[in-house]
């Protein structure tokens, strides 16, 4: 029985001790709904590979106090992104916006698709029509039955 | 009818061709949205005349170099020689944006290394720097006379960089 509680409060006080490391939430769970929405969609630029929402270096830290701030001063979504944007470019985003330098980065795929099933098609087309039609003898069906049945009596056996 | 053999090479040509260009890029290296932009405006604090503020208004008219440091920064202290030797030089003034540091350490680390700055402003929050896009210290500015970013390094300069980059574009700006 000691054993038991004496683990249970070494598991609680490992908990705890990390508890320390989580960021600090808004008094507001509103603002921090939203803050987790708007940086979910964004980058960490130190850790790329991570969303600014879960990303625990500094400047992510520093970035989603920003973001904090913005929210608490009345500021919209559209607004949050752009004063993003505006400081480290578009690489922040993680949906890249549509526009001339990025069309080869939207389109490319589909236009990629296209040529594949264009190729595809002349393929199968060129193909088909490589392959002609023999008519067949009624000498030749015979042959072809007669070997048929021989198979079959094989598998008989 | 042969050329159609070729067509598999010259994909995987084209396919090799954007693999290494992918490669030889540094994914670090993010192209500044601020290039030329108004340099963002701030007052903040200066690292030793901590009673006097710096704000780059104050350096309009002239071409100027914001250097990101911190003593905190490993890449800062390979970076600092150059600086001092760009100092040296004297083609332009260099200004440091101290960030998100503490002062005595900073101050140590100048006083052991050599002070390349002119003057120093002190980024304790780090607000300064997110005007700036800051993400990598160290990274260097150059501003011209109207104030207008006019290039951005991420990362320690070199010699190279100073030679081949910095003082052709200073000499440029600065004729303007």
């Amino acid at each position: 029985m000691k054993s038991i509680l004496l683990i249970t409060l070494c598991v609680f006080s490992f908990s705890l001790s990390f508890a320390k490391d989580a960021a600090p939430l808004a008094d507001d769970p509103v603002i921090e709904q939203r803050l987790i929405s708007i940086s979910e969609e964004m980058r960490c630029l130190v850790c790329q590979n991570e969303s600014l929402a879960g990303s625990r270096s500094d400047l992510a830290n520093d970035l989603r106090r920003e973001i904090r701030t913005l929210i608490k001063e009345g500021k919209s979504d559209d607004q949050i992104r752009s004063f993003m944007v505006e400081r480290y470019g578009d690489f922040v985003l993680y949906r890249p916006p549509v526009k001339p330098i990025t069309w080869l980065l939207w389109i490319g795929p589909f236009v990629i698709l296209l040529i594949g099933i264009a190729g595809l098609l002349t393929y199968l087309r060129r193909r088909n029509n490589a392959v002609t039609n023999i008519a067949l003898s009624d000498d030749d069906n015979k042959r072809i039955d007669a070997l048929l049945n021989n198979q079959d009596e094989k598998k008989a056996l | 009818m042969k050329v159609k053999f070729l067509i598999p090479l010259v994909l995987f040509v084209v396919l090799v061709v954007f693999l290494a260009m992918g490669l030889s890029r540094d994914p670090q290296e993010i192209p500044s949205p601020l290039i030329n932009k108004p340099a963002p405006a701030f007052e903040i604090p200066q690292l030793s005349e901590t009673n006097q503020t710096f704000s780059p208004a104050s350096m309009k008219g002239q071409v100027w170099i914001l250097n990101v440091w911190a003593s905190w920064c490993v890449a800062c202290r390979e970076e600092h020689p150059v600086l001092v030797e760009l100092a040296r030089s004297k083609v332009a003034p260099v200004i440091g944006l101290d960030y998100k540091d503490k002062r005595e350490d900073a101050l140590a680390m100048l006083a052991k290394q050599g002070n390349p700055y002119l003057l120093s402003a002190f980024d304790a929050n780090g607000r300064v720097g997110i005007d700036y896009g800051v993400y990598g210290v160290p990274e260097t500015y150059v501003i011209d006379k109207a104030g207008i970013i006019r290039f951005k390094h991420i990362g320690p300069i070199t010699m190279n960089i100073l030679n081949l980059k910095i003082y052709p574009l200073i000499s440029e700006l600065q004729k303007s």
